[in-house]
């Protein structure tokens, strides 16, 4: 059976998997990082992403045989060690953006590739046609598209804080 | 998904000579398309050969009076780069319109052209631009590549290098996609080239297809009217759940009026 080596969250992991193995199984049945969900399995719903060398990707999609040699995030590896919240999780909880949170893993990681991939801020179109390849089926989208919006403010230097979102 | 030996090739001598030693083995790129099928066992590949370690699959550059983009170049790459948004603005579009991020992540321009789904956008933009497609043994023009619908004219062992585009004065495109599967249901690229004028459509019919009343009513005056008055045929064209052959081949006029104003 193939090994393969795994640098996920910072932390090298050598595994055996098949061939066939996906990045979604290995993260979840072998490294027990269940914040990775598996919602639809058919490269839809979103809620198995993480990131690959800071691009967002569908794990569900992938080999982890393929991911061999990148740097892999999960959403446990956001919130820094003394348990600080990454801006875009605090987002997510000032803003409420969350009614279930089965999808919410998936967002926040798109969410953070997608406010990387544009420094110079963006539009709320913007922030609704990135969420494309995530599908939330509680909230109707707006708060998360607030979360978003702010969260970019604090991670792109616009704010110093989240504004209060009671309003 | 069946199991299977995966190989990761460092050049493409080394890919092709995989591919050529076993008939059943299958390249994968981006895996896009490829994994969604092999969950649904819809495949049995024996091997998969990963390409995403061959550095000449990879880079974009102008050479001469074209634009040459690697096989391996993911869409979310040709949707930001500054040469291809320079050089052919409407494909930049384009390709930042093929499925969602995370597919842009991953998908590649060549494993898109090499699959070719009928609802791909690459085809209608390889037909409509002349673009030439750079295999590791020969050069394929886009009227001799796209066979029918996911077949091609590769060789089971053959792998697509890089594809060309000749620099165009301008193009456009447009498409309507399905509100449930984000494919398109129609598109249409036009552009007026150095070889001419080009129409490409794909998502009507089981394969991308040049318009050639379209292309005569554009070289003889490039403006919207002039697709409008051009009507496509039904005949051959894709009926399905989605939408019948008659609504599609509306749709292609349609998409191609809206090509054209995106083209300027």
């Amino acid at each position: 059976m193939p090994q393969v080596t795994l640098a996920v969250n910072g932390t090298s992991h050598t595994v055996e998997v098949e061939a066939r193995t996906l990045l979604v199984e290995v993260l979840r049945e072998k490294l027990r990082l269940t914040g990775t969900h598996v919602g639809c399995d058919t490269s839809q719903c979103g809620a198995c992403v993480v990131h690959l060398d800071g691009d967002s990707v569908k794990a569900c999609t992938i080999l982890a045989i393929q991911a061999e040699g990148t740097q892999i995030t999960t959403i446990e590896g956001l919130a820094a060690a003394d348990g600080t919240l990454h801006p875009m999780q605090e987002a997510f909880r000032e803003y409420h953006a969350l009614q279930c949170g089965f999808c919410t893993p998936g967002m926040v990681m798109s969410a953070i590739d997608l406010v990387q991939k544009h420094p110079q801020g963006l539009s709320e179109q913007e922030i609704r046609e990135g969420l494309e390849g995530n599908i939330c089926r509680c909230t109707g989208y707006h708060n998360i598209v607030k979360a978003i919006a702010a969260a970019a403010d604090v991670m792109q230097g616009r704010a110093g804080q989240l504004a209060s979102a009671a309003e | 998904m069946y199991d299977f030996t995966y190989h990761k090739p460092a050049s493409v001598a080394d890919a092709v000579a995989i591919l050529a030693a076993d008939p059943d083995a299958k390249p994968i790129s981006g895996g896009m398309t490829l994994l969604p099928a092999l969950k649904h066992r819809l495949n049995r590949p024996s091997a998969l050969v990963d390409l995403s370690g061959i550095a000449e699959l990879r880079g974009i550059r102008q050479d001469g009076g074209a634009l040459v983009i690697g096989a391996m170049v993911k869409h979310y790459e040709v949707a930001t780069d500054s040469q291809v948004m320079a050089a052919i603005p409407a494909l930049a579009r384009m390709a930042s319109t093929i499925g969602d991020t995370q597919v842009r992540n991953r998908g590649t321009i060549g494993g898109s052209l090499a699959n070719n789904d009928p609802a791909a956008d690459y085809p209608a933009a390889a037909l409509a631009l002349r673009a030439t497609l750079i295999t590791d043994r020969r050069r394929i023009s886009a009227d001799d590549f796209f066979l029918g619908m996911f077949t091609t004219a590769l060789e089971p062992d053959e792998l697509l290098v890089a594809v060309s585009f000749p620099v165009p004065q301008k193009a456009g495109y447009a498409k309507l996609r399905n509100p449930a599967s984000r494919y398109a249901m129609a598109g249409v690229f036009v552009a007026q080239g150095p070889q001419g004028v080009g129409v490409g459509v794909n998502g009507a019919g089981p394969c991308a297809f040049r318009q050639a009343e379209m292309e005569a009513a554009l070289s003889a005056a490039w403006s919207v009217e002039s697709v409008a008055a051009v009507k496509q045929s039904p005949d051959e064209l894709n009926s399905d759940i989605h939408g019948s052959a008659e609504y599609r081949a509306n749709l292609v006029t349609v998409m191609a009026k809206r090509a054209v104003a995106d083209a300027g």
